[in-house]
């Protein structure tokens, strides 16, 4: 997730890295974590959550930008549960996978490269 | 590549999303707009896909059922093709540029299991759950490829610099993606997008210390793609 300032808005950290902030603490799927005492009101700072969560946080000087990489809790995928991935098709129109939901789904990467 | 397994296996219950891994968008679209596609044909240029469910490479495949779990995680996939490239012929070519030449040879003994794997998902499509290539929660996890400190910190440096390429400052992202290749070496994506970026033919250039040859012959031709697993438990 990029950042240009270490404020975190709660909200597109959901959209971005499925991890819900609940006053329990950050959740996705059934795995809760506890955040700082207070860290569910308001903005979240992104090297609290870098902590808590496993998530490195790395910064480019020349350019003032970090981003919060995924969480390393030891496998690329916390849950087995599909996360939501919105994403462009050809055309430019947004898709989102939970449109899928009833079907079946393959999903198969490629590149021009 | 996937529009004749799709028109097979939809009316069946089954859909196909392809997502082109590129960092230009008008590159994968020349590709997408040729063939026309029926079904979803996304363009991925932050590599999301990678971060979100650990893709390493192209082709690489997710089965998701109906209930939006994931039942397969990362894997390599290939359709069966009627005419698979020639790599060969392609080689002999006299008016081939010589790194061409190179992967071209290499690629001839890329491992691809393309009968394995359709079989594997018409499988799933036709039992569901019931078949035996559909795995539980607990083994999609542990399957799911490893996220520790290192790929985490990849992951990161590899967004860091897509982001700067895509917003103009692209003097500034080698460095990201140099360091995204050191932690995490067997993620061809982050490699093979950085190469091609600074060499179409992903050969050797000042900015990366390795190339797709040099990296494919370390490691093998036949060990690009890791082996379908297709036993139930079958570890890892």
């Amino acid at each position: 997730m990029i950042l240009t300032s270490l404020e975190v808005d709660p909200k597109e950290f959901e959209a971005r890295t499925g991890w819900a902030i609940k006053p329990e603490g950050a959740c996705k799927d059934h795995i809760c974590v506890p955040l700082a005492a207070g860290a569910h009101a308001g903005k979240l700072d992104a090297r609290m959550l870098s902590e808590r969560l496993g998530m490195p946080l790395v910064h480019d000087a020349d350019a003032k930008v970090w981003c919060l990489g995924p969480e390393a809790m030891g496998h690329a995928l916390t849950t087995a549960r599909a996360p939501e991935l919105a994403l462009p098709d050809y055309k430019g129109n947004q898709f989102r996978l939970s449109s899928l939901r009833g079907q079946k789904a393959l999903i198969v990467t490629w590149s021009s490269w | 590549m996937w529009q004749a397994l799709r028109n097979e296996l939809h009316p069946k219950g089954l859909e196909i999303v392809t997502v082109a891994l590129d960092v230009d968008p008008e590159a994968a679209r020349a590709w997408i707009e040729q063939t026309n596609p029926n079904h979803p044909s996304l363009i991925d240029s932050a590599h999301r896909v990678d971060e979100l469910f650990g893709v390493v490479n192209v082709p690489n495949s997710v089965w998701i059922d109906e209930e939006g779990m994931i039942v397969r995680p990362v894997e390599p996939a290939w359709p069966e093709r009627d005419n698979p490239p020639d790599w060969q012929t392609m080689a002999d070519s006299p008016d081939v540029p010589e790194q061409l030449r190179e992967t071209l040879k290499l690629a001839r003994n890329i491992r691809t299991q393309p009968k394995e794997y359709t079989d594997a998902l018409r499988d799933w499509v036709e039992k569901g759950r019931a078949s035996r290539y559909a795995l539980p929660p607990e083994e999609v996890i542990a399957r799911s490829g490893p996220r520790g400190k290192a790929e985490a910190e990849a992951a990161a440096h590899f967004e860091l610099g897509q982001y700067l390429w895509e917003t103009g400052r692209r003097e500034l992202a080698p460095k990201h993606w140099r360091e995204a290749h050191r932690l995490q070496p067997d993620n061809w994506t982050y490699k093979r997008q950085a190469w091609t970026l600074a060499d179409p033919f992903q050969g050797p250039t000042d900015l990366y210390d390795s190339c797709w040859v040099e990296d494919v012959r370390k490691i093998g031709a036949e060990n690009y793609y890791p082996p379908l697993n297709l036993t139930p438990g079958g570890g890892k």
